[in-house]
């Protein structure tokens, strides 16, 4: 990989001494302010032929993983983003004191880099250490889960126009793995709910909401039964809703929420929630859309780290055999270059792609198709070279 | 008051008002239905459209000539008409009655030094453990996904829904999740006395113990362990946000299913919105020794009081599953029938089915239908 990249760092100095240079088009990728979100500017940036490549940490994954990460990086040179890849792996080992960690070389990466696109990985049952996606989450503290569920025309599903958007805290609240025997026979387990977590995933759904010009947030919870817990989730919510009054804030019981989502979907924007609630509503919405094989997803963690992943599984059996589908993985990189402010690029890709989708002439299995992996990409690839 | 109406000796009551293993213990015939026999039944309208809904079901019955009595209470956390005296002689009316048909009491969201809300505590005292609901298409109404029939069954007295919280340190709330063998074990029984009594293929267990080790775990292994005593029913389980995906995409896939207190609401009122709404799902809630009918999917729907709006056809189908209960199977299909031939003829419709008609239009309809079937 490390090939092509060069070519296209020789590439753009050389369009860089082709042209007139544009004072305007100096400025530099802004660093600032990755942990709210992508930019609040959407239009078509000026083609920055000074801009510099960004390093990415891609952490292929296991099964379907590396077919489908290639498949994105093949993409992405067709429509020449300037994105280098650095790929690692993330198998747990067992740091110094025991405790499970990922490698080392891996969390440097990251944290160098900031941003990450990760394919599926598996945890395997008996192997003794927690699940990797876990573990990623503890490393780098990733409190919000993201997941945009938009309607893909060519892939019909009973539902039409769904366009929503699900925030989930993801460190605390019923997954928070506490449990107890108390007795043979009598279980409980602990729904943890603190200000601090509840406070962090508000701000940073309204922060989402304005910079991605979404009119409203919707905060869902089961206050009326958990009052003391959920009561807090949402008063933080109305605090969050005070700070920012251009986002139109309200609040739904779970219930209810689920009740109008199967009936009309399209009444819900952006949807806040704590951790088991937003589990099942954004895999709910997912279904919505198509399934997990469509839905994009992302991470954000504290000091600016951002993860983007696909939610699929590895699928073993059809591993190496070229049937993936990879426009989980896609969609999830075209958020991560909206969050990195690369609109163009992103917006490009994703026209490409659903573009692909909607002509059906290649598809893949999944989507009712009968090409290859490869076949799908290259069309993607061919669709967006045309666009130039 | 004649001896049927009191209830009848212990031994009546049993054969008649209790659900699957009791009745199948029963060696009595059933006893002929009496045309001046009432039955009494507690009612209990609730909040929000409640009252109109009752109001409905009292129209049909007296058009349809239903023998059954009903005795009121108003109890309501929101209009401050709830106390511990009327919550007592609403108990005992309901134990003496065994049956009773309620709306919806509706939780205040301020915390009012109670964390367990009237509706639970109902529940709780009666030990209300398992409720049921069905989830059945309408015929001449098509959703999205059309012929479903299913059977929702979820455990009501434990799990998320303890009102066991405690701020530990400000800022840091705890709520607590209790699972128990007793109870799983007695929700697995359950569902599956309930899927043989109704001639159903397979049961499906959803959980989350992937996450909730313990407890979940606890739970599954309740139900596998029940499964074992049944062969004929198939038994499978599966994960909740996997279930709550299939469910929109492929909901055919499912017959009974079995769950814990917070997945069964989600699950209840997700396939009540499969179907056409909160307003057409009627469902249940079974103890020991009584039974409650109500609504699936159990919301006050405040938007809608006094505008006349509301849907009654859950709450009729609800009713009419009661009069099935009570042996009067002859009022039941009646009523039954009645509400389903209105909304397959299409032409008298609630705003939530998409018609402009209002819920009186509606019941007159009903009691129209009830009318014109033949007499023998």
């Amino acid at each position: 990989m490390a090939g092509t990249a060069w070519r296209s760092a020789i590439r753009n100095v050389l369009r860089m001494l082709g042209l007139t240079i544009n004072g305007q088009d100096k400025t530099k990728p802004q660093e600032v302010s990755r942990v709210l979100g992508s930019f609040k500017n959407g239009s078509p940036q000026p083609r920055n032929f000074i801009r510099e490549m960004q390093t990415v940490t891609l952490i292929p994954g296991d099964g379907i993983g590396p077919e489908i990460s290639n498949a994105v990086m093949k993409i992405f040179e067709a429509a020449n983003a300037p994105i280098e890849w650095e790929e690692r792996n993330v198998t747990a080992i067992k740091g110094p004191g025991g405790k499970w960690m990922i490698p080392p070389d891996a969390k440097e990466s990251m944290d160098r880099n900031k941003i990450g696109l990760k394919g599926p990985l598996k945890t395997p049952i008996a192997a003794g250490h927690p699940s990797m996606n876990l573990l990623l989450r503890k490393t780098f503290d990733l409190y919000a889960n993201v997941r945009p569920c938009v309607s893909i025309e060519g892939y019909k599903t009973p539902y039409t126009d769904v366009n929503l958007v699900t925030i989930r805290e993801n460190t605390e609240g019923e997954y928070s793995g506490i449990e107890h025997l108390i007795v043979d026979g009598v279980v409980q387990s602990i729904k943890l709910i603190t200000e601090q977590a509840s406070e962090r995933i508000a701000e940073y759904a309204f922060e989402y909401a304005r910079n991605n010009q979404r009119a409203s947030v919707t905060a869902v919870h089961k206050a009326n039964i958990m009052r003391m817990s959920d009561g807090l989730f949402l008063r933080k919510c109305r605090e969050a809703a005070e700070k920012h009054k251009d986002v139109k804030f309200t609040e739904m019981y779970l219930d209810t929420v689920c009740l109008n989502m199967v009936q009309d979907p399209t009444q819900f924007d952006v949807l806040v929630m704590p951790n088991l609630y937003g589990d099942i509503l954004s895999d709910l919405c997912a279904g919505l859309i198509g399934g997990l094989g469509v839905t994009p997803s992302g991470n954000i963690g504290a000091n600016g780290v951002a993860i983007f992943e696909s939610v699929h599984g590895t699928a073993p059996d059809i591993a190496g055999k070229d049937f993936a589908n990879p426009t989980a993985l896609l969609l999830s990189a075209v958020m991560m270059l909206r969050h990195m402010g690369l609109h163009s690029h992103g917006k490009k890709i994703e026209t490409a792609c659903f573009d692909t989708i909607r002509d059906k002439k290649v598809l893949t299995k999944d989507l009712g198709g009968n090409s290859k992996c490869s076949e799908f990409t290259e069309a993607i690839c061919q669709k967006v070279r045309d666009m130039d | 008051m004649t001896f049927w109406g009191l209830g009848g000796p212990k031994w009546w009551q049993q054969a008649s008002r209790s659900v699957s293993i009791s009745a199948s213990l029963s060696r009595v015939e059933s006893p002929p239905a009496r045309a001046d026999a009432t039955f009494k039944v507690t009612m209990l309208p609730g909040d929000g459209v409640g009252p109109e809904l009752m109001t409905a079901v009292k129209d049909v019955f007296k058009a349809g000539d239903v023998p059954v009595e009903f005795d009121e209470f108003h109890l309501s956390e929101v209009q401050n008409m709830a106390s511990e005296d009327k919550l007592e002689e609403l108990l005992s009316s309901m134990k003496n009655n065994k049956v009773a048909i309620k709306g919806k009491i509706h939780t205040p969201m301020e915390f009012k030094g109670e964390l367990a809300s009237y509706e639970m505590r109902l529940r709780r005292k009666l030990d209300l453990f398992a409720n049921v609901v069905h989830v059945n298409s309408l015929p001449g109404y098509s959703t999205r996904h059309n012929n479903l029939d299913l059977v929702i069954i979820r455990e009501q007295t434990e799990g998320e829904y303890s009102s066991l919280e405690h701020e530990s340190v400000p800022g840091v709330i705890e709520c607590l999740k209790i699972i128990t063998r007793a109870k799983s074990r007695r929700i697995a029984k359950f569902a599956f006395d309930y899927a043989t009594k109704k001639g159903r293929n397979k049961v499906t267990a959803v959980h989350k113990a992937n996450i909730m080790k313990l407890g979940d775990g606890l739970f599954l292994q309740c139900c596998a362990e029940v499964a074992q005593l049944y062969p004929k029913i198939k038994y499978e389980n599966i994960i909740i946000d996997n279930c709550c995906m299939q469910l929109v995409q492929n909901p055919y896939q499912f017959d009974v299913l079995v769950m814990p207190n917070l997945y069964g609401n989600i699950i209840d009122n997700l396939a009540a919105g499969l179907v056409g709404g909160a307003g057409v799902v009627p469902g249940e809630s079974y103890s020991a020794e009584y039974a409650v009918f109500e609504t699936g999917a159990r919301h006050p729907f405040a938007q809608a009081v006094g505008r006349n709006i509301a849907n009654p056809t859950a709450m009729l189908l609800s009713a009419a599953n009661m009069l099935r209960h009570l042996n009067l199977e002859y009022h039941s299909h009646m009523v039954s029938d009645a509400v389903k031939r209105v909304i397959k003829q299409g032409k008298v419709r609630t705003r939530d089915l998409g018609g402009y008609c209002t819920t009186g239009d509606f019941v007159h309809a009903v009691v129209e239908n009830l009318r014109h079937r033949p007499n023998y």
